[in-house]
């Protein structure tokens, strides 16, 4: 009754009954546009948290605590720190573009959520190509960071923007080929159809060794293509103090920081959506009650579980290893992962052809 | 190209070649204080890198020539803060020298005691901001946690935990706190306990194998034409520990092995210092039982008046070799006063050992250099 299927389903009802459909699409716009907004808060401050939360157990400390209980308002407090800071802008850099390149990545981030199933039945935009949006919409960040790193006109920022943008290009070829494994094993590039095609089991878990080496290549490639730890080159505090976003302060700062902790999530729902059945419960073969049981979890809570796993996996890599060389992060690429995905595509190719997927 | 005189007059634009002129620090997160690196770079290939010195220098070498011989010592906690006491020891060793003062072997098996703990809380603190520079930020707590238990015995013994000023001439300033065996007997049980800790995180991660193996090497001819010592010396295949070569306090008496690799880069240096620490905890595992009972101080005069002359000690720190010289006039202050600094030396092995490499390499090489600015200034 109180799933989030009924909720929109009603609402869309309700105001088609009231007002004409044009203007009820309008209303269902300027609602879409809020509710994404108000997630990209909460995501925000959550992900900050968490993160901060992970590290301090991991590096046996307590992390914050002092901001309300267990130091959960910490984040809200820092943002609100962040607000009334000021917003510099340096003397010699190109202001326009200084100013519009956090909007740019932000607004990149924005867009990745069109397609993103949430829940059943609940996504903004359930476009039939909509794994070719996604790859096409994210390749668009390192526009943004270009941009924050030809602007700020300091050599820090221009050296962290240069290598974000060699790893970005060069990982998006490996994320795109992971990605392709899922398409070709279902044959549609729609959301939609990509999870129903996992009704009964998730592809990690189908067994197909393909998709296996698929999504360890999709966990490195995002990672990558996140500029997270361990191939933060872009930021190397140590080397280029904060790479990319040295120059920047107050909000226009937290708009990168932001936008990065929501590429984290988007990455990691795109990875739970195709290798871990989305809002698919897990179902086990014949055991009919188990499966019984599993259904009664609502989607949206199985879709947030999965992605909050593999956000944590990344964490766990941030605080774990130490960060790559230039040189070594475009070995990794170009001489390891490359081919490894040609080689994997090729195979599963091979296998959709003669049908021995199930 | 450009000659070695030539000044650079303006950094802030390309250099002759096109080349990007990098100020790296005063403030920046890897140089770990007021170091000043103008790295001259070709895309994100070192082709030059000059440091400048002098952000932190406080002229102690002068003030100590306005100070009595027991003033000065204290000066000298500030110099390298992380082996306080070893420079303290330094300091001692020599007015006891010069004025043939008999030090009570109570003292002598304390700050030695003292002396390795100091060498285990600076590699400890040096794993940690190494494995930070290198973009791992975990190891530094899991180091900290160790590094703690040796600050605390530290307050118990002397009531600080940095500065110590514990060590003086013909002795210690107070005898030993009474729970001071139980305590560091504790630590080292912690301290074998805990360490494959971080060594499995740090130690075998590939991605730090990679970034350091191959990277700043140094080699054992190049080690002593820049006079570099310590640990950085002993890593390219040098002997330069002072403990062996001219044993001072308890040194003679203890069974340790000067930890020597041959390979010379920035794994070699790592390496080194781990094994260090672990013969450490050997010398103190041998003292901690067996301090003799009786006096900490030996008898002094109240003035202490070195003999006219000219005098030096060296003592091996965390970091290497430090050598104090004095040339007295018989005064009961010294009329010149040199610290030779470890840190000085091995800095000026930067640029010959990171041009052509990576900006990362840059900072593997600096950070298993271990330098402590205060040290380099002075």
């Amino acid at each position: 009754m109180l799933s989030l299927e009924s909720i929109t389903k009603t609402t869309q009802d309700w105001l088609l009954a009231k007002f004409d459909p044009t203007i009820a699409l309008a209303i269902e716009c300027v609602i879409i546009i809020l509710l994404c907004i108000t997630l990209f808060a909460v995501l925000g401050l959550v992900l900050v948290l968490l993160e901060r939360k992970v590290a301090a157990r991991i590096q046996i400390r307590l992390g914050p605590n002092r901001v309300g209980p267990g130091g959960i308002f910490q984040t809200a407090a820092d943002t609100l720190k962040l607000i009334m800071k000021e917003g510099l802008t340096p003397d010699k850099a190109d202001k326009f573009l200084f100013n519009l390149a956090p909007f740019v990545v932000m607004m990149v981030a924005m867009l990745l959520l069109a397609p993103i199933a949430f829940a059943k039945n609940f996504q903004i935009w359930d476009i039939n190509i909509g794994v070719l949006y996604i790859s096409s919409i994210s390749s668009l960040s390192v526009i943004g960071i270009l941009m924050a790193g030809w602007a700020s006109n300091n050599k820090y920022s221009l050296l962290g923007a240069m290598r974000s943008g060699a790893q970005i290009v060069s990982y998006e070829l490996s994320a795109g080929f992971a990605v392709l494994t899922i398409v070709v094993l279902t044959g549609s590039l729609q959301i939609s159809d990509i999870v129903a095609s996992q009704e009964n089991g998730w592809w990690l878990f189908k067994g197909h060794i393909p998709v296996m080496i698929a999504f360890v290549l999709y966990i490195i490639a995002v990672t990558a293509e996140t500029n997270r730890a361990p191939f933060d080159l872009a930021e190397a505090e140590s080397e280029l103090t904060a790479g990319f976003h040295t120059e920047y302060s107050g909000m226009k700062f937290a708009l990168f920081f932001l936008a990065e902790y929501i590429n984290i999530f988007i990455v990691c729902a795109i990875g739970a959506t195709l290798f871990l059945g989305g809002w698919m419960p897990l179902h086990i073969g014949h055991w009919e009650s188990f499966n019984h049981v599993m259904d009664y979890i609502p989607s949206s809570i199985w879709f947030m579980g999965k992605t909050f796993f593999l956000i944590f996996v990344i964490m766990w890599f941030r605080w774990t290893f130490p960060r790559l060389r230039v040189d070594q992060l475009l070995n990794l690429e170009w001489k390891y992962l490359l081919p490894i995905s040609l080689f994997n595509l090729l195979l599963v190719t091979v296998i959709a052809i003669m049908g021995w997927h199930f | 190209m450009y000659t070695e005189t030539e000044i650079i007059k303006d950094t802030t634009n390309l250099g002759p070649e096109g080349e990007l002129v990098v100020n790296m620090g005063p403030q920046h997160p890897a140089t770990h204080g007021v170091l000043h690196l103008v790295v001259t770079l070709n895309g994100e290939t070192i082709k030059k890198i000059e440091p400048h010195l002098g952000y932190i220098h406080r002229s102690i070498e002068k003030m100590c020539e306005s100070l009595t011989y027991r003033q000065f010592i204290y000066v000298t906690s500030r110099m390298d803060y992380l082996s306080s006491h070893i420079n303290n020891t330094a300091c001692a060793l020599l007015v006891e020298k010069g004025m043939q003062i008999e030090v009570p072997e109570r003292a002598k098996v304390v700050r030695t005691i003292l002396n390795e703990l100091t060498r285990i809380a600076s590699h400890e603190l040096w794993i940690g901001a190494m494995a930070m520079d290198l973009g791992a930020f975990t190891p530094f707590f899991y180091a900290f946690r160790e590094r703690e238990m040796i600050t605390d015995i530290m307050e118990d013994t002397c009531g600080a935990r940095l500065t110590m000023n514990y060590i003086v001439p013909g002795g210690l300033m107070y005898d030993i706190h009474p729970e001071f065996q139980t305590k560091v007997k504790a630590f080292i049980q912690q301290f074998k306990e805990k360490v494959t800790e971080y060594e499995d995180l740090v130690t075998g991660n590939i991605i730090f194998q990679s970034r350091t193996k191959g990277v700043g090497v140094l080699t054992a001819e190049d080690a002593i034409s820049y006079g570099c010592t310590g640990p950085v010396a002993r890593a390219s295949g040098v002997r330069c520990d002072m403990r062996k070569i001219a044993p001072y306090d308890a040194y003679d008496r203890v069974e340790f092995e000067e930890v020597i690799e041959t390979a010379g880069d920035s794994f070699a240096r790592y390496i080194v210092r781990v094994k260090e620490m672990n013969q450490s905890i050997r010398i103190i595992e041998q003292l901690i039982d067996n301090i003799p009972e009786g006096e900490f101080v030996g008898k002094t005069k109240n003035v202490l008046k070195l003999a006219k002359g000219e005098f030096y000690q060296r003592v091996e720190t965390a970091r290497g070799e430090l050598g104090v010289y004095i040339v007295s006039e018989g005064a009961t202050t010294p009329y010149r006063i040199k610290f030779r600094s470890p840190g000085f030396s091995n800095l000026s092995v930067l640029n010959h050992i990171a041009k052509g490499s990576k900006i990362g390499d840059l900072m593997a090489s600096m950070g298993t250099l271990d330098l402590v600015i205060p040290d380099i200034d002075r």
